[in-house]
């Protein structure tokens, strides 16, 4: 196998891969690190978010100018969902919040399922070739992957570092409790987060679904891989979950090398047992789970 | 009229009252000290003055107007800031975001915060880039103080800001505190140092199982005899 072979076949799909779970797993890292719970309708809430796109599509819009639409209807559904079933949890213990957020995890599921069926489907029909960019093969779909997750994670840095709602989020997540005393409103910062990550949610959702396929359970197979990368970064690190999802995409695609194709999936399950064992506060040491 | 003016306050954190009668003024542009021995109520009843407590008795009036039982948020925008004494700095953020999101309720230009508080604080300048986690325990406490002046406060409320600081940065903490007040700002601390802050401070406190004991100025109640065999080791 050459160098050129090697990154067509296994670097590229992984990065690819990656930051599609970049995307999600900064928003179980931002639920995590400023709502203190761990989100477990985070998959599901992409597969919405793929589907919402689904219709816009279908509608007659083109897929990428959909996405914007999608997120943003998502982030009005995220908003929602806090408001209906999170905030009257708050002041109980924090896993029951975690085990109501399974509970939305399969209404979500199941009202996917009854509104677009269980069969899976593709946002465009076709095969489409790969451009060739001095030798590294390249779809359109994968390039505008990049291109999207790499405007997401800088607009996302720049509003948390320059923004002052991204800074009361910043400290909210540092010290809840100073940033309280000094003023800022904690329910804004709730809404906000969620608008954030329901955003997320959905373009992750929707770039899984244009590189892959789209159906009802993709979400779900999304939450551990995100969970992996989050916490392997460090929970709280909005940086470490963009490292943590390349390595886990990338780790999963290597794992071929070694390891029947079946087992892909067993990968981010067992980066995840290692981490724990060795470096519970991942990489970029985050928060004490 | 005092600044501060707190009657006869009872109340807890649940049900049982850790605070059983204290008061306590504060005068405009006068240190106060509130020292005595462990599980006096001190950091309690300064506790009281920010609203972060049940108050089932007594009454706190600030700069004429009666707050008991007011949210901190509310008593936060009237005047008083409070710095904790322990987590009082946001870590993981800059010196200088500090200071930002301790003017978070201000609208406008807050430059001139900004200078007042690096004038107080000139060893900050340097170190505004800096994650607040990563400066020294001193800094540290002048990041929280900082912090708490950006809202222009009447009233500064510092619970044991010397606390774990060596006698250098002690002596440095005490230093700025009149250098805050001079700067026109009245402070309430508390204090588990007793000796150093009745010889630093205008008035003080002795406070014993949630009630007033002594009060005087600094130097009366260092002199007390009653005083010094309490706690302050002769």
């Amino acid at each position: 196998m050459t160098l050129l072979d090697f990154i067509n076949f296994y670097l590229v799909p992984g990065i690819v891969l990656g930051s599609i779970y970049a995307v999600g797993a900064i928003g179980i890292t931002l639920v995590f690190g400023i709502l203190r719970f761990a989100h477990f309708a985070h998959g599901d809430m992409a597969t919405l978010g793929a589907f919402i796109a689904l219709a816009l599509v279908t509608a007659g819009m083109d897929p990428w100018t959909a996405l914007p639409l999608a997120m943003a209807i998502t982030a009005g559904v995220a908003i929602g969902i806090d408001r209906t079933f999170y905030d009257y949890l708050k002041a109980r213990p924090k896993i029951v919040t975690v085990m109501a957020s399974l509970g939305v995890a399969l209404m979500l599921r199941s009202v996917v399922q009854m509104l677009w069926g269980v069969d899976p489907t593709t946002y465009v029909t076709g095969i489409v070739r790969p451009t060739d960019y001095f030798g590294i093969l390249l779809r359109p779909r994968e390039l505008y992957t990049l291109t999207a997750v790499v405007l997401i994670v800088v607009g996302l840095e720049l509003f948390l570092r320059r923004s002052k709602w991204g800074k009361a989020m910043r400290a909210m997540s540092d010290n809840p409790d100073l940033a309280r005393l000094s003023g800022v409103d904690n329910r804004k910062v709730t809404m906000l987060t969620w608008a954030i990550v329901g955003a997320l949610t959905a373009a992750s959702g929707f770039m899984l679904g244009i590189n892959t396929e789209v159906e009802s359970m993709m979400g779900w197979h999304l939450l551990l891989p995100m969970f992996a990368a989050a916490i392997l970064g460090g929970v709280g690190r909005v940086q470490g979950a963009v490292l943590g999802g390349l390595i886990v995409g990338i780790a999963e695609e290597l794992s071929v090398f070694i390891l029947p194709a079946q087992y892909k999936a067993a990968t981010a399950f067992a980066l995840l047992l290692l981490i724990l064992l060795v470096r519970p506060r991942g990489l970029l040491n985050g928060k004490v789970l | 009229m005092p600044l501060l003016d707190m009657k006869a306050v009872r109340g807890g954190y649940g049900d049982a009252d850790i605070l059983q009668g204290v008061s306590i003024t504060v005068a405009e542009k006068e240190i106060v000290v509130i020292v005595g021995p462990n599980g006096a109520g001190k950091s309690t009843a300064m506790k009281a003055v920010f609203g972060l407590l049940n108050v089932r008795g007594g009454s706190i009036v600030f700069d004429g107007e009666d707050i008991t039982g007011w949210a901190p948020n509310r008593i936060v925008q009237r005047g008083i800031c409070y710095v904790p004494q322990v987590d009082n700095v946001f870590r993981e953020m800059t010196v200088h975001e500090n200071f930002e999101m301790g003017g978070f309720l201000r609208k406008g230009d807050l430059s001139a915060a900004y200078e007042r508080v690096y004038e107080l604080f000139p060893d900050l300048k340097a170190k505004r880039r800096n994650l607040a986690g990563d400066l020294s325990g001193g800094q540290r406490q002048m990041v929280a103080m900082g912090r708490a002046l950006m809202l222009d406060p009447k009233l500064l409320l510092l619970d044991e800001p010397t606390a774990g600081l060596s006698p250098k940065y002690m002596e440095q903490i005490f230093q700025i505190t009149r250098d805050v007040r001079d700067a026109g700002v009245s402070i309430l601390l508390v204090e588990q140092h007793a000796k150093q802050a009745l010889a630093f401070c205008d008035r003080g406190y002795v406070l014993a199982t949630g009630a007033n004991r002594h009060e005087g100025t600094g130097q009366a109640l260092l002199a007390d005899r009653e005083v010094a065999e309490m706690f302050l080791g002769g």
